[in-house]
């Protein structure tokens, strides 16, 4: 055993160490808790690229805590799937810990600066506990510290409205983690195993009992809640647009993405597709609802009048995409639809660290008093125009390649309506994306345009991972071959393959 | 403020047996039913029963918000640094046994686990503890 045999469980244990050193520090100097916490986060994104490299050279990594085998332990499992969603996420993390610096200085306030970073860590290794491990009742309880740390971070920008938003999320969050608790409950009944490759042996034997559908139903809508899938996206809207920038960065990118991961490991690993085919068929309703999803959050995002709100309404329509690789259910869409989490990821960081920025600089993130805002902040607003292109699906963007690739798996699955559907719904995202541009870019300053050389361009914290977000929306759809070597493997791992 | 004498005395009477069978049920952890979690709660209920018999403001004087921190702050760090050590002889993470075979003392995984237990029990009892401060708590008034 070297010690890189030990890096699954580092990156857990030593978080939750750092999250504590955090409090300590932030006791003795409260601008200590900064750097504790991006350094936390830049060495767990360094044992993320690590362990992957790993997984693609030897394949799945288990680590069995305590040293007990599966039936008796827990065991944190990484293949090339959970390998690929665990790097984008603190890829995302480290983006937002390097950004919110200067974000949580202007929105939380000094006494809370703490709490925030402590909060931070914490909502980061639920969500890498989430992504790792290997045992379904695990997942659950990785899946409550993320959410009450969310919880508490909606609510630490101290508006009224933060604090409804983040309210209206703890209680759908509980029905939701209601809800998984009794599925996972109907699993282990049905069953007698917690341990997800445990449970995918032992539940072909049992596939046609009803406290199996039942849990099959209550994990899939309850973890659907949890990635605001389209008619139960209500809490979204809100939590994205009252919570601090860096919050909604990172919600934004990396909450619901694990939650959707979540999601594809209960239906593809758990159940595996002889269940979801042939026992009890759902791909076609979940296609039809992803569908529904794509068209309605792009045409509600149009209707929008504020700019953080617009993205967020974005996000169900892009979650729309993602399920819609799940609802077709081939190699070629799955292998869009894993592409779209690392592409919306980072695509919708770099939009929201955009929007952030506004509210940094000018106080509001109404688009009607956002005119000609492109002559003072140019950077911020060309980076969005990149992002943007990518949430649009222009060549050769990552939003480009994802798409491709989901139309191409429906086409290969006769879905070609579907496919025409899922065309009309970028073009939608024209309708949003260009609106702002159109804003920025054409529209008259109504009192900015006096100082014309004045520049309120931000902080460079600020500005670079916005900037490498927009670039990597670039690169990573030129340089796609490369992903797709870790892509393919795991759409196929998946469906039951090697 | 109450001032009911029979209430006082027997609560004064009963803690420290409530706080005695919190410890019994921490210990009790690595042999049988039993553990951190459920010793730590018992112990809060300790502090519940003071608080309803004294009133929050007096309790809170004794035991107030750093002790929570810090309490609850080292029973994790207990926790995750003995899992942290099985690591040097060479086992998984919480593999006690590792420990054991490589220092030679006999029943040591044992003690591990109670101190692992302890360090549960600490953060519980903090935790449960502080949510009956806040529940308690008028939002800065003095009640």
């Amino acid at each position: 055993m070297t010690l890189i045999d030990h890096l699954p469980v580092f990156l857990i244990a030593i978080p939750i160490l750092a999250s504590l050193l955090i409090l300590v520090a932030g006791w003795w100097d409260r601008r200590l808790c900064y750097p504790i916490s991006l350094v936390t986060i830049l060495s767990q994104f360094g044992a993320a690229v690590i362990i992957l490299a790993q997984v693609m050279r030897e394949g799945t990594v288990r680590y069995y805590l305590g040293g007990w085998a599966p039936p008796l332990g827990i065991e944190l499992a990484i293949d090339s799937f959970n390998g690929f969603i665990l790097t984008t996420i603190l890829l995302l993390s480290a983006a937002a810990v390097i950004y919110a610096r200067r974000s949580v200085e202007h929105e939380v306030g000094p006494e809370k600066t703490i709490a925030f970073y402590v909060l931070f860590q914490l909502l980061v290794t639920g969500l890498v506990g989430m992504t790792i491990t290997g045992d379904i009742f695990n997942l659950y309880v990785f899946l409550e510290i993320s959410s009450i740390a969310a919880y508490a971070l909606i609510a630490s920008a101290r508006k009224p409205r933060s604090y409804l938003a983040s309210f209206n999320y703890l209680i759908l969050g509980s029905i939701a983690g209601g809800f998984i608790l009794i599925g996972t409950g109907n699993l282990y009944a049905a069953t007698g195993a917690l341990n997800m490759l445990d449970i995918s042996r032992l539940l072909p034997a049992s596939f046609e009992l009803a406290t199996v559908h039942a849990g099959f139903l209550f994990l899939v809508i309850g973890y659907s809640i949890k990635a605001a899938f389209f008619p139960l996206h209500i809490w979204l809207p809100d939590a994205y647009a009252e919570s601090p920038s860096a919050v909604t960065i990172l919600i934004s990118t990396v909450m619901s993405k694990v939650s959707v991961y979540a999601l594809f490991r209960i239906i593809f690993t758990i159940f595996t597709t002889a269940y979801i085919v042939d026992v009890f068929p759902v791909t076609g309703f979940i296609l039809f609802i992803a569908t529904v999803a794509m068209i309605a959050g792009a045409v509600i995002a149009i209707a929008q009048s504020d700019l953080k709100r617009m993205l967020a309404y974005s996000s169900v329509s892009q979650i729309g995409y993602i399920m819609f690789a799940l609802g077709v259910a081939n190699q070629v869409a799955l292998e869009g639809g894993i592409l779209h989490i690392l592409g919306h990821a980072v695509m919708k960081g770099c939009l929201f660290m955009v929007a952030g920025l506004i509210i940094y600089r000018v106080g509001t993130s109404r688009l009607s008093d956002l005119g000609g805002i492109a002559k003072v902040m140019p950077i911020s607003c060309a980076a969005f125009a990149l992002a943007g292109a990518s949430m649009i699906g222009i060549p050769p963007t990552i939003g480009f390649m994802s798409k491709y690739y989901l139309v191409l798996g429906a086409l290969e699955a006769g879905h070609w309506l579907y496919a025409a559907i899922l065309l009309l719904g970028s073009l939608l995202a024209v309708g949003y994306i260009w609106r702002f541009i159109e804003i920025a870019y054409f529209r008259d300053g109504r009192d900015r345009g006096s100082g014309a050389a004045r520049t309120l361009e931000a902080p460079a914290s600020m500005l670079a991972p916005m900037v490498a977000l927009a670039l990597l929306c670039l690169f990573l759809g030129i340089f796609v071959e490369g992903l797709m070597e870790i892509v393919g493997p795991a759409a196929s791992l998946l469906l039951g393959g090697a | 403020m109450r001032r009911n004498v029979i209430i006082k005395t027997v609560s004064r009477f009963l803690v420290p047996f409530i706080q005695v069978y919190a410890l019994y049920v921490i210990v009790h952890g690595a042999l049988g039913a039993g553990g951190g979690f459920q010793g730590g709660v018992v112990f809060a209920a300790s502090f519940i029963l003071m608080i309803i018999a004294f009133g929050l403001t007096c309790v809170r004087e004794r035991f107030g918000y750093r002790w929570i921190v810090m309490l609850s702050a080292l029973g994790i760090t207990i926790y995750a640094t003995i899992g942290l050590l099985c690591l040097i002889p060479g086992g998984n993470y919480l593999e006690y046994g590792s420990i054991e075979a490589a220092l030679g003392i006999p029943h040591l995984h044992g003690y591990l686990i109670d101190a692992v237990e302890i360090g549960i029990g600490m953060t519980v009892m903090a935790i449960m503890t502080s949510i009956i401060y806040d529940m308690g708590d008028t939002g800065g008034e003095s009640p």
